[in-house]
């Protein structure tokens, strides 16, 4: 009980959140002595697969018709079944939505402990430990997993890619048996237009706040985040007030971002926003006030009034670009 | 087709305790009260809110359940005052961190010791802890389907609708019940204000007290110490950032120097 398995979904290909994953599980196996393991799920392409096959050890491709898309007892099912063979130490997964649902429940089934949203792993005694995030960002904490396998869903972005190995994994199929009914089937799914790329995987964003006052703003806000070729985020506040839509929400309640830098426009840095952010490598604010809170998390920034700002800066940054 | 709920109820420290007056028991492993407020995880609350515009529609009867110390009862006359119809409380002898499979157990048990049950509602995860696997494990146990981050539900002949939230959109997952949910928020479920006179007449009604030995659970191996995850370290990150503002005599000077060192940042990445 060395190895590490790797849960991925192919419908996500081998994106910025797998290769984090990727890059955790490397080091994890590294530190435990054993191999990296992937599980492909669903039906991948060529290029998703050659990418995993040459970060890991071993990979498994589970993509049966069954499991062309997420359902979760299929995916559970699954994993649990090749989990089980495997015998691992550990099984790690991004924190998307679905692999935040599979994450306790594979545990359970595996007879092993589940953590939550982990910004760091560690082996001690032979027991994986998860640095997280607690208390809404305000403190942190090491969590041992007392028994194994540790199944941890991590924040992708927190961890470095994995190296590729110049030789390619072990590929093989798996078929696996699944439940003859469904107790809880999707069947239907809604994906907001205008998506891309997930917020999650982001290496730039670009966030704006409800001191914006409409959606107008955000457009010029767009402008500095296609020069930088980075997202766009927002606080809760403006996605509540309708100005971009929910998917947008960054937060305790909204998607848990670590990008390289965050630029926090007209955000006043509430504890709520804090928690999903505050794991930035560097943050930049521009807010009027000179006692927001976001400013005590900021690498730099700026008190001015947004409005001056933004016109000079896209001007200033498309010159600094060429 | 009315529907027995039960929703289960987690008392937390108040999140909008500002940083500043936040500070951790590195010895207990958990944070220090002070005089903050105890308060009903918001997460739970939008469970019961939903609960409730679910009963409206349908029919049927609410039972909170709470697993926590003795100050937890002021959670479920809340809910009382809301309208639940129904609470127990779950009296956590000598274990003050559950872990979550020892909070799933215990909750398992006392909905089997209940009786009938058609759904089970937990919220996404907990303003403290955050750990989010309460409903996850608690289908295990009671080996039932479990639907996480539900916004909205709709009741069938043929069983739930949930709406659920996903990273790019929406799902809409037919289930069976009996069901266990993880809620998350939306416009529509922010919890009610109960009125005055409902959270007198909350401290008027009955509330159900369980012991884990009530559960039919052995006290010792509930409170022996937490099999599943053990915290071993808490702290608050020293975080020595001096935010270095943009300065110059004129605007476009001090936007030149945000400018410069967003550039600068961004070539190191
Ligand atoms: C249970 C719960 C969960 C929550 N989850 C989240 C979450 O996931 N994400 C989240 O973001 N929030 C969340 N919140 C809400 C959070 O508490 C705050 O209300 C929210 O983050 C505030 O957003 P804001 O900073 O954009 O707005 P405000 O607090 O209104 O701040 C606006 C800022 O803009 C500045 N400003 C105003 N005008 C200008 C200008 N012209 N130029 C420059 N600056 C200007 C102001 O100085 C101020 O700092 C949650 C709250 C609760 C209770």
């Amino acid at each position: 009980m060395k190895d590490v398995i790797i849960g991925l979904f192919a419908s996500a290909g081998y994106d910025r959140a797998a290769q984090g994953v990727a890059g955790a599980g490397r080091k994890l196996a590294a530190e435990l002595g054993g191999k990296l393991h992937a599980v492909l799920l669903g039906v991948a392409d060529e290029a998703t697969k050659s990418a995993v096959a040459s970060v890991v050890d071993v990979l498994t491709i589970a993509d049966q018709a069954a499991l062309q898309e997420y359902q979760t007892e299929n995916y559970l099912s699954a994993l649990a079944e090749i989990c089980k063979a495997k015998q691992p130490a550990a099984v790690l997964l991004s924190n998307d939505t679905y692999s935040q649902e599979l994450a306790p429940r594979l545990a359970h089934r595996l007879g092993g402990s589940a953590g939550a949203d982990g910004l760091a792993l560690s082996v001690v005694d032979g027991k994986v430990r998860v640095t997280r995030s607690v208390y809404g960002g305000k403190a942190m904490a090491s969590i041992e997993l007392k028994k194994s396998p540790a199944v941890v869903w991590l924040r992708s972005r927190a961890f470095d890619t994995a190296p590729a190995r110049g030789t390619q994994a072990e590929i093989s199929q798996a078929t696996v048996e699944l439940p003859a009914q469904l107790s809880a089937t999707i069947t239907e799914r809604k994906v907001e237009a205008g998506d891309e790329a997930r917020l999650e995987d982001a290496k730039i964003i670009v966030s704006g706040g409800r001191g914006l006052g409409g959606s107008e703003p955000f457009i010029e806000l767009r402008k500095i985040a296609d020069i930088l070729g980075a997202q766009m985020g927002a606080s809760r506040a403006a996605c509540d007030s309708g100005w971009v839509p929910p998917s947008w929400q960054i937060g305790q309640t909204g998607k848990k971002v670590a990008p390289g830098l965050y630029i926090a426009v007209a955000i006043h840095g509430a504890s709520q926003h804090l928690a999903g952010m505050s794991d930035s490598k560097c943050v930049a604010a521009i807010n009027i006030d000179k006692d927001a809170p976001i400013f005590k998390h900021c690498r730099f920034g700026i008190v001015e009034d947004y409005r001056k700002v933004v016109p000079l800066l896209i001007e200033r940054l498309k010159e600094l670009k060429k | 087709m009315a529907l027995n709920i039960i929703v289960c109820l987690k008392q937390i420290l108040d999140p909008e305790i500002p940083v500043r007056d936040f500070r951790v028991d590195a010895e207990k492993k958990e944070a220090v009260r002070g005089s903050a407020n105890l308060v009903t995880n918001i997460f739970c609350e939008n469970a019961l809110e939903t609960a409730l515009q679910l009963k409206e529609k349908v029919g049927g009867k609410i039972t909170v359940i709470s697993y926590g110390a003795d100050s937890a009862e002021d959670s479920l006359r809340k809910a009382l005052a809301m309208k639940a119809d129904a609470a127990i409380h779950l009296l956590n002898e000598g274990n003050p961190h559950p872990d979550a499979l020892t909070v799933a157990q215990t909750l398992a048990a006392a909905i089997r010791k209940q009786g009938e049950y058609d759904l089970v509602m937990v919220g996404r995860e907990s303003g403290d802890w955050g750990v989010g696997q309460t409903g996850g494990l608690l289908a295990e146990e009671l080996a039932i389907a479990c639907v996480n981050f539900v916004d909205a539900i709709t009741a069938t002949d043929s069983g739930l609708t949930c709406n659920r939230q996903t990273d790019v959109g929406a799902d809409t997952v037919v289930a069976k019940t009996p069901l266990v949910v993880t809620v998350t928020n939306n416009e529509f479920n922010v919890p009610r204000i109960p009125k005055t006179r409902d959270v007198m007449m909350s401290y008027r009604q009955p509330l159900t007290k369980w012991t884990i030995a009530d559960l039919g659970l052995t006290p010792d191996e509930m409170n022996a110490g937490n099999s599943y995850y053990e915290v071993v370290d808490l702290y608050i990150p020293v975080k020595e950032i001096n935010c270095e503002f943009a300065e110059g005599d004129t605007l476009e000077d001090r936007v030149d120097k945000f400018a410069q060192k967003i550039i600068e940042v961004t070539g190191t990445m």
